[in-house]
C-alpha cells in the first residue's frame, strides 16, 4: 500500500528559479529549477521515499508530478515548498479571499510516492491543460 | 573598440539597481559582459542577445501551429479583437516602462477594458492595507543611512532581491550607519530558515500562516501588556527580546513580502504590520516598505493613479468613469467567474504564474501576448507580438520599490523592425480610432506636449 501524507504547501522564490526563468521557460534549466518539491527528510521517511524520486502532489484543485528534494533552505517537518512557476501553479488554489490574490502559500496538499511517473515539461503542462499540446505523453 | 556603458539599470527585481556596467561591442549591437549585476540581472542582458528571439508577430492557425504575420496585421487583429469584446482584460506590466503603461491605458480606455497589473497577484493586498491604514514609509536611502534595526518579515531578499542587502539593508555603510553590518541588528520572521534568516541576529521561525497572531503579540508587548507563553510557535521570551531590540532602536526598518500577502488574511497581515510600525513610532522612529517584485511594478500604480485615480484592478467598461474593487475587478476573480471575453498579456507571463485553473478560464476567449520572449503565455496565445526589452534596448522611466523614479538606459539596438511597447500600443490605439471613426485625441495631445517641451528647450 502506498503511503500518503498531508503537508502545508508554500510556493516561493529562489535565485535558481530567477536565473532559469530569464534563460527561458522552455529551457532545461527552468525545468530543473522548478519541477521539484522541497520537504523535510523526516517527512520523506514517513512517505517511505528516497530523495530525487517522483511524487504526486495533490491539492483541492489538481495534481502534479514533481521530484522530491531535500531543502536547500531548512523547511520544518509538516511544511512543503515548490518554487513558484508552472509546476507550483498546477496545484495553487485560485481562491482569493475577495482580494484578487490567489492562495499561493499555505494550502493543504497530499503527497504520495509516484516512483514510476514522469515529470512533465512546462510546455506539456500548460499547453496540455488548454488543449494545445501536440507532443506525445 | 568595445565600450563600457555605466549607470545602467537592471530590468528584473524591485531593487532596480542602477549601477550596472555593460560592455557593448564595436557596432553597438551586442552585450559582451556585465559588471555589478547579480546572477539574474546578468542573465537578462545576455538573454536579450539570443538568436532564438522572435522578430515578427506569430498568429495561431486553425491546425494549431503558429505562423509569422506582419506588425500591421497583428495591430489590426488586436484592435478589432479589443473592440469586439464586451469585457476585455489587459494585464501585466511588471516588466515595461511607464511610457508603455501610459500608452496601454489609452488603449484600455478606448476598448472599455479592465486594466490590471501584477500587483493583483503580488502586493495588491498591501495596497488594500494602505487604503485602510496609510503607509508610514521612506526611501531606501533612508534605510541605508539610518536603520540600525532591520526586520525582514515574510521576505527572502537573498533569493528574490539579491543585491538588496548589499545596497540598502544590511551591509552598506551609510551616513549614520558607518560600520555597516556591525551597526545593524537583523530580525527575520519566516517559517523556513532561509538564506536571509541565516544572516539574521534573531530568526523567529513562525508557524506558517500565523503572522497575524505574531504581529498582535508584538503590539501587545509594546503597549505593556502580557502575552501567552507561546504565540505562533514562538516562545514568549524570544518575542520579548525582539520587541526590546525594536523599542531600543534609533530607526527600525520593516521590509515585508509574499509571506504576508500570499497567505491567510492577505491584506490584514499587512495592515497589522502597518499598525505595528505606527505603534513603534511612539518609542522610536520606524518605517515600513513592501518588497515590490519587478523593477517597475510600482510604475503602473503611479501612472494609473495619476490617469484614473486607482493603482490596479481598474474597470473602465462604463466608459465615463473608472471603478475599482479588487475582490470583484481583479484578473483572477474575473477569470474564475468567467466574466472576461478577451485577454491581453503585456510584459508578464500569466501562462506560468496564474493558477492553472484561471489560465484555463481565460483561454476560452481570444488570448494575445505582448512580450519580447517566448514564455508560457506566448505559447498558448492566438497572437504573440514581440517588443523591445526595456532597460536593454529601450530606455524609459521605472519606479523602484520605494517609488523613486529612475531613468533606465538603452544599451544596444533592438532587433530591426521590432517596436517598443509604447510604439506598439500607440499604433493599436490609432487603429482603434480609425475603426470607430473617432479622433485619436490622446496621440494629438502627446504631439502637442512633445512640441511644447521642444519649444521650451
Ligand atoms: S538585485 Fe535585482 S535589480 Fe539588482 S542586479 Fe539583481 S536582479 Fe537586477
Amino acid at each position: 500500500m502506498t503511503k500518503k501524507i498531508v503537508l502545508n504547501m508554500i510556493t516561493q522564490r529562489s535565485i535558481e528559479e530567477g536565473v532559469a526563468m530569464e534563460k527561458g521557460k522552455t529551457t532545461p534549466e527552468y525545468f530543473k529549477a522548478c519541477s521539484i518539491v522541497e520537504m523535510n527528510p523526516e517527512d520523506m521517511k514517513k512517505l517511505g521515499i528516497w530523495k530525487n524520486t517522483s511524487v504526486r502532489v495533490t491539492s483541492e484543485v489538481g495534481s502534479v508530478i514533481v521530484t522530491a528534494k531535500e531543502p536547500t533552505q531548512f523547511c520544518p517537518p509538516g511544511l512543503a515548498h515548490i518554487r513558484q512557476g508552472v509546476w507550483a501553479n498546477q496545484v495553487v488554489p485560485p481562491r482569493t479571499q475577495s482580494t484578487g490574490t490567489p492562495q499561493y502559500s499555505g494550502f493543504p496538499v497530499t503527497i504520495e510516492p509516484a516512483i514510476d511517473e514522469r515529470v512533465k515539461t512546462a510546455l506539456e503542462l500548460v499547453q496540455g491543460s488548454v488543449g494545445l499540446w501536440k507532443g506525445g505523453n | 573598440m568595445p565600450k563600457w556603458i555605466t549607470q545602467v539599470g537592471c530590468p528584473y527585481c524591485g531593487a532596480s539597481c542602477d549601477d550596472l556596467e555593460v560592455l557593448v561591442s564595436d557596432d553597438g549591437k551586442r552585450v559582451l559582459e556585465t559588471r555589478n549585476a547579480c546572477a539574474i540581472g546578468n542573465e537578462i542582458f545576455h538573454h536579450a542577445q539570443s538568436p532564438s528571439r522572435p522578430k515578427l508577430p506569430r498568429m495561431r492557425q486553425p491546425d494549431g501551429s503558429m505562423k509569422e504575420v506582419s506588425y500591421d496585421e497583428a495591430i489590426d487583429y488586436t484592435a478589432k479583437t479589443l473592440l469586439a469584446a464586451k469585457k476585455p482584460l489587459i494585464y501585466g506590466f511588471g516588466s515595461t516602462n511607464c511610457e508603455g503603461m501610459s500608452a496601454v491605458a489609452r488603449v484600455a480606455e478606448k476598448g472599455g477594458a479592465v486594466l490590471d497589473n501584477c500587483a493583483s497577484i503580488c502586493h495588491g493586498p498591501s495596497f488594500l492595507a494602505i487604503f485602510d491604514n496609510g503607509y508610514p514609509s521612506c526611501t531606501l536611502g533612508e534605510a541605508k543611512n539610518r536603520a540600525d534595526v532591520v526586520v525582514f518579515w515574510g521576505c527572502n531578499p537573498m533569493h528574490a532581491h539579491p543585491r538588496h542587502t548589499s545596497r540598502y539593508s544590511i551591509f552598506p555603510r551609510g551616513t549614520f550607519t558607518a560600520k555597516g553590518q556591525m551597526t545593524r541588528t537583523i530580525i527575520c520572521v519566516d517559517p523556513r530558515e532561509t538564506d536571509t534568516a541565516k544572516l539574521a541576529d534573531h530568526h523567529l521561525m513562525v508557524k506558517q500562516g500565523h503572522d497575524y497572531d505574531l504581529f498582535d503579540a508584538f503590539r501587545t508587548v509594546l503597549r505593556g501588556h502580557d502575552i501567552p507563553d507561546e504565540v505562533a510557535g514562538i516562545p514568549k521570551k524570544t518575542i520579548l527580546d525582539a520587541a526590546k531590540v525594536m523599542k531600543n532602536a534609533r530607526f527600525v526598518m520593516i521590509f515585508f513580502g509574499m509571506g504576508c500577502t500570499h497567505t491567510d488574511g492577505r491584506n490584514h497581515n499587512v495592515d497589522i504590520a502597518i499598525s505595528l510600525t505606527r505603534d513603534l513610532n511612539a518609542h522610536t522612529k520606524a518605517s515600513i516598505m513592501a518588497m515590490r517584485g519587478h523593477y517597475n511594478i510600482a510604475g503602473p500604480g503611479q501612472v494609473w493613479s495619476w490617469q484614473f485615480g486607482f493603482p490596479y484592478c481598474i474597470d473602465l467598461s462604463k466608459g465615463t468613469h473608472a471603478h475599482m474593487n479588487p475582490g470583484e475587478t481583479s484578473s483572477i476573480d474575473l477569470a474564475m467567474r468567467g466574466e472576461i471575453d478577451c485577454f491581453v498579456n503585456v510584459g508578464t507571463d500569466a501562462g506560468a504564474h496564474f493558477p492553472i485553473r484561471a489560465v484555463e478560464q481565460l483561454k476560452k476567449h481570444p488570448f494575445i501576448t505582448v512580450d519580447p520572449n517566448i514564455c508560457m503565455a506566448s505559447e498558448i496565445s492566438d497572437l504573440h507580438i514581440p517588443v523591445r526589452v526595456v532597460g536593454v534596448e529601450e530606455p524609459g522611466v521605472v519606479y523602484r520599490m520605494d517609488n523613486v523614479p529612475i531613468q533606465f538606459k538603452k544599451v544596444v539596438d533592438g532587433p530591426e523592425g521590432v517596436p517598443s511597447d509604447e510604439e506598439l500600443f500607440d499604433r493599436v490605439y490609432e487603429r482603434m480610432c480609425e475603426l470607430t471613426e473617432t479622433e485619436p485625441i490622446w496621440l494629438l495631445a502627446k504631439d502637442h506636449a512633445k512640441a511644447a517641451t521642444n519649444a521650451e528647450q
